[in-house]
């Protein structure tokens, strides 16, 4: 029973880092209809550089926020200066962009922080609530997690129902000409898009270096495939969709680890996956209309 | 190229070397023993009058690069320092390392254009099970000799199908069967949890240690490298009431272990392989850890490893005062860290190998050379290699110890054994120092 | 995936009339719009029957003038190649992404593995078509799959495919070996091959070289098959599912099976670079198959130039040699390996964006459509 208390928190944590990373891959799928590969690796070295901080004596804190910044700006640069080329055209060269921008944004931290681990302290305490005489899956820092990636959520779906910002990005993504002619800085949107994805992903690379608590410049190689599938799963469009898909594989993956074994842990991940898409082909949350095959 | 014609060369090449043991002339002090009369010759691929080029595969990249990238500069330390004090036979060592990223196909990639494209003499250390198991063939047929593979899986033993392939740290299997006995010995009412890498690390250390726990075993969890998440497996191993125990996984999963059962509460006796104890590394990873959220300064006190070459926590020892001299003079970035002193260990070795295949050696020389010699060599492994004509395993022994602060104390004395259900025997040899001038001086075999 | 589709070929346009819009549409077809001005004979079987032999002559010659650390690389280009040649027909012809054909090759790399392994191996031809056989078996059940998928949603299922696929060679360790894989043994050189050789070049050929020309041959025999393919009505049904779907369903055409035999057939292509690979790299592993080597793929067909099967070739050595010559010379800059390695990344990443804002038909692509341009601009002035 303790066992199965522990595989189904340890899940939820999973899932909610799941989440975290999938969120920025569908705020920059809703803004630029764009799969982002370099997601991780631009995650990851906003991440090496809070962790420089932390390390020579700053705060988590002020590593975090330094963190983010650097993912606002990165993002916004990647974007005006190599994504924006290539926007509109072939939606292939798009992700062949983006994973050249992986390799070398990898390698770069490579050169840059070497690739030996790093520990990287967690912000509040990881030991596990104790009930009785058992522990839980369950700590102050792993409610933390949860808690930040329940607020991006929230923050992104009212971001885009309720704010004039909000529409404009959508209207950009989905019909660029329209929006314009509407007065929409359809190029501004564009950026800002990619901005705000990239500080959502260096939430999620901090989040997630708490709850692996090593880092190396690959740390983030994993969550690009579980977060893209978690992505998918909950459909490409919605935020809660990001969310829900996160955590119901994590719980999956998590039961597979526990029950089964380490080694079948992506096939699950195929299997759910194909069995939500052949009934749902727009994943769980898709909000339009499938399209006919 | 095969066997019957390898022996045929060698004992040619016997006949022709002369083994008089004058004084290595010209050339510069200090370096090979031995050495004839004769003039340097190009005496095979690799090898010219004044230089020896042997080559390696690593993961500088990618997911295997932490720790492991650190072997090469070891080893170049170390040959530069042979190289400075006059090389090999007055020989200088070329040392050529190329990365794979621990991805066999870019293995069989760049041991081809190494051999092939470089025309190394020998390879050296190539690291990883499932990588260099993508070479071993091709080297076996292309005669070249590929020493000392930087794994503990017993593929490398096996001189009939691989005569030109030879381990060269103690096999898994063998380890898992000196901690086992030692578990049993001391632990008899132990519940034994295992906590293995998902590939033959974990297999066959989990073999050696089921000769002797079969009945003790509670649980069996295992992990694929990659997945930073074990939560799920700590789990398995508290729910099934394990109270010690083994972990067949490397450092970074030390640690990972370690801050898992914490949050879980968990605290049973741990045992780590000697692959993942490094308490320096895992001491370093967890230390930050101490100043934050985790009280316990010292979350690795008290546990037990294996051991069967100086390691760093231990700075007195005269290996790790000679490892640390050589690092120091090779003005590489970074401290002297286990990896890097592994990789001096085994530099060492080759050196030895070198010298014990003659002044103007072929690839074949080498092989018999370490089939002949290996045995004997006296070096800083603990207890001695097994390797023999019928025989191409490393090191045939280990020790068993407690971690305690920064240093560690030995629980037993070395013992040593082989595989299968060979009796585990405690070595009686002395403790070896290196020599003065930091460098071997074996004698050639013929 | 209309999304794939050129502007040009979007508005309606029938992809072989409008050889000047970038991309697939002008990869693929403009072999028949520039037919006429060729040497080559009409006949389209005729002619791929040709090129193949001058093909085949010229392979020989390279191997044979190269030395054989060269002769090594080439077996990796092959099953690149071989790989990229089917995934562009199903990517750049039928429009279907696939982030999962590394799973493919797997499929058929641990067959004939096995099948090698047996105490009485069948003649290679045997264990190479088993391997096809049973990846193109594979292949169609992914296909069914990934037919009534479109976009991201195919991208994320074939990219989970990738990832667990290998996963079942650790579970089974028994027979397909667990993490440290499978070793494959080399097949037999014939008698008539050591002669051939000694012949032609005077001599003696290594196991390097035998497998060697085995790659090469198999890869300019999928060129020829797919090549053909290509350009029969299959060919344009595909590029019909692709452009037009609904005409093409007006017409007659199921969408789903034409998806799902251009899924078959990039599987069987797959499952050849999978036994080539085996043979090359002498092992079968899980750490051989990962995501890298799909994606890689899809890298080499869009820089090379999106559903062209030369525009693949180009792509597959891009992959091999590029890494490789940016560490060699990072090496000659007096870096150390690691450095080396870690700055070719560095540039081959950047190099990979460079080539797609500069040159976003893919390379071949690019040159084509310069010199349809220039073309044009000729004859307009003539």
């Amino acid at each position: 029973m303790q066992q199965f208390v522990n595989l189904t928190l340890g899940g939820v944590i999973t899932g909610a880092v799941y989440a975290a990373f999938a969120l920025a891959l569908v705020l920059i799928w809703r803004s630029t209809r764009i799969v982002n590969f370099a997601q991780g690796a631009m995650a990851a070295i906003t991440t090496f550089i809070a962790l420089s901080l932390i390390e020579s004596g700053q705060s988590y804190w002020v590593g975090l926020v330094v963190a983010l910044l650097a993912g606002l700006v990165i993002g916004a640069v990647v974007e005006r200066l190599v994504i924006r080329p290539v926007e509109g055209g072939p939606e292939l060269n798009a992700v062949i962009v983006t994973l050249g921008l992986f390799i070398a944004i990898q390698a770069l931290i490579s050169v840059l922080f070497g690739v030996n681990q790093r520990a990287f302290v967690a912000p509040f305490s990881t030991i596990g609530f104790r009930v009785g005489d058992n522990s839980l899956a369950l700590s102050p820092n792993t409610l933390f997690t949860l808690g930040a990636v329940l607020l991006v959520m929230v923050g992104l779906t009212a971001l885009f129902r309720f704010t004039r910002v909000g529409l404009a990005m959508r209207a950009s993504a989905f019909g660029q000409e329209v929006a314009r002619l509407l007065g929409v800085r359809v190029g501004r949107m564009l950026t800002l898009g990619w901005a705000l994805a990239a500080v959502v992903g260096s939430l999620a690379g901090m989040l997630i270096a708490a709850e692996v608590t090593f880092v190396t410049p690959t740390y983030m190689d994993a969550l690009i495939v579980f977060g893209f599938v978690a992505a998918v799963l909950g459909g490409l469009d919605s935020p809660v969709g990001a969310v829900v898909g996160g955590l119901l594989l994590g719980l999956l993956l998590s039961y597979v680890r526990g029950y089964v074994g380490d080694e079948l842990v992506g096939l699950a991940a195929l299997v759910v996956l194909v069995v939500v898409l052949l009934v749902r082909p727009g994943g769980l949350f898709s909000t339009t209309q499938t399209r006919r095959a | 190229m095969t066997r019957s014609s390898r022996r045929l060369v060698s004992f040619v090449a016997a006949a022709t070397v002369a083994s008089t043991l004058a004084a290595c002339g010209g050339g510069g002090g200090g370096g090979g023993g031995g050495g004839g009369d004769e003039e340097n010759e190009a005496s095979d691929v690799g090898i010219t009058e004044d230089t020896i080029r042997i080559g390696a595969h690593y993961p500088l990249t990618g997911v295997a690069a932490p720790g492991y990238s650190e072997i090469p500069t070891g080893v170049q330390a170390y040959f530069d320092y042979v190289n400075a004090n006059g090389g090999v036979n007055g020989r200088e060592i070329e040392w050529i390392y190329r990365d794979d990223a621990y991805n066999p196909t870019n293995t069989s990639q760049v041991v081809n254009q190494l051999v092939l494209e470089d025309e190394v003499f020998a390879i050296m250390g190539g690291l990883g099970t499932p990588t260099h198991n993508a070479v071993t063939d091709f080297l076996n047929s292309e005669g070249v000799p590929d020493l000392f593979v930087s794994s503990g899986s017993r593929l490398w033993d096996d001189p009939e199908e691989k005569p030109y392939t030879f381990g060269w740290q103690p096999d898994y299997e063998i380890e898992g069967k000196i901690i086992g006995q030692y578990v049993a010995e001391n632990f008899p009412d132990a519940k034994v949890g295992l906590f293995l890498q998902g590939d033959d690390f974990g297999e066959d250390g989990a073999a050696g240690a089921k000769q002797f726990l079969e009945d003790q075993i509670v649980a069996e969890e295992t992990y694929v490298p990659g997945n930073t998440d074990v939560r799920p497996q700590i789990s398995a191993l508290q729910a099934a009431g394990a109270d010690l125990v083994l972990g067949f996984n490397v450092p970074s999963y030390t640690a990972l272990s370690q801050l898992t059962a914490l949050q879980l509460g968990y605290q049973p006796q741990w045992f780590y392989s000697n692959v993942g104890s490094d308490p320096a590394l895992v001491g370093s990873l967890l230390a930050r850890f101490s100043e934050g959220a985790v009280s316990d300064a010292s979350l690795l006190d008290g546990v037990l490893t294996t051991e069967y070459i100086p390691t760093v926590d231990t700075p007195d020892d005269p290996w790790i005062q000679l490892y640390q001299r050589v690092w120091d003079e090779s003005g590489q970035e970074g401290e002297l860290t286990n990896y890097r002193a592994y990789g001096m260990s085994m530099a060492y070795t080759m050196i030895q190998a070198l010298q014990s295949a003659g002044q103007n050696p072929t690839r074949d020389d080498l092989v018999a050379a370490v089939e002949q010699a290996g045995a004997d060599w006296e070096g800083p492994g603990f207890a001695p290699f097994r390797y023999s004509e019928d025989k191409h395993a490393g090191y045939s022994g280990m020790l068993v110890s407690r971690i305690v602060g920064q240093g560690s104390e030995d629980l037993t004395p070395v013992l040593v054994t082989d595989n299968g259900d060979a009796e585990i025997e405690e070595y009686d040899g002395e403790a070896t120092t290196p020599p003065e001038s930091g460098i071997p001086d074996e004698e050639p075999v013929n | 995936m209309s999304d794939l589709q050129t502007p040009a070929s979007a508005a309606g346009a029938a992809t072989s009339d409008a050889p000047v819009s970038a991309t697939a549409a002008s990869n693929a077809s403009s072999a028949q719009a520039t037919g006429g001005r060729t040497f080559l004979p009409r006949n389209t079987l005729l002619r791929h029957l040709l090129v193949l032999v001058l093909c085949a002559v010229g392979a020989v010659v390279l191997l044979e003038s190269t030395d054989l650390g060269f002769n090594a690389q080439i077996g990796y280009v092959a099953y690149y190649a071989i790989a990229a040649g089917g995934l562009t027909v199903l990517t750049g012809l039928n429009g279907q992404i696939s982030l999962g054909h590394g799973a493919l090759m797997a499929v058929g790399g641990y067959t004939t593995a096995l099948m090698l392994d047996a105490e009485e191996p069948l003649p290679l031809v045997v264990i190479f078509l088993a391997a096809v056989a049973l990846t193109s078996l594979v292949g169609a059940v992914v296909g069914v799959a990934a037919a009534r998928l479109h976009g991201p949603y195919l991208a994320g299922a074939t990219l989970a495919l990738a990832v667990g696929l290998p996963g079942l060679a650790l579970y089974f360790k028994e027979t397909l070996g667990g993490e440290q894989g499978l070793t494959v043994s080399s097949p037999d050189r014939p008698e008539w091959f050591t002669e051939a050789i000694r012949t032609l070049s005077g001599g003696s050929p290594s196991g390097v070289k035998w497998i060697a020309y085995i790659s090469v041959a198999c890869l300019l025999i999928t060129y020829f098959l797919l090549a053909n393919l290509m350009r029969s009505r299959v060919g344009r049904t595909w590029r019909a599912v692709r452009d037009q779907e609904v005409a093409a369903e007006l017409a007659g055409i199921s969408l789903g099976t034409w998806r799902v035999v251009a899924f078959v057939v990039s599987a069987a292509a797959a499952g050849l670079a999978g036994a080539v690979l085996a043979l090359v790299v002498r092992l079968t592993a899980p750490t051989a198959f990962t995501i890298v080597l799909s994606l890689s793929l899809l890298t080499a067909i869009v820089i090379g130039g999106l559903g062209s099967l030369f525009g693949a070739l180009v792509g597959s050595v891009l992959l091999v040699f590029l890494p490789r010559l940016l560490r060699d010379a990072g090496e000659s800059l007096d870096m150390d390996a690691a450095q080396a390695a870690e700055i070719s990344y560095v540039v081959y990443g950047v190099i990979l964006v460079v080539v797609m804002l500069f040159a976003p038909a893919g390379l071949v692509g690019s040159i084509r459509l310069a010199l349809l341009r220039s073309r044009a601009r000729r004859s307009a002035r003539g």
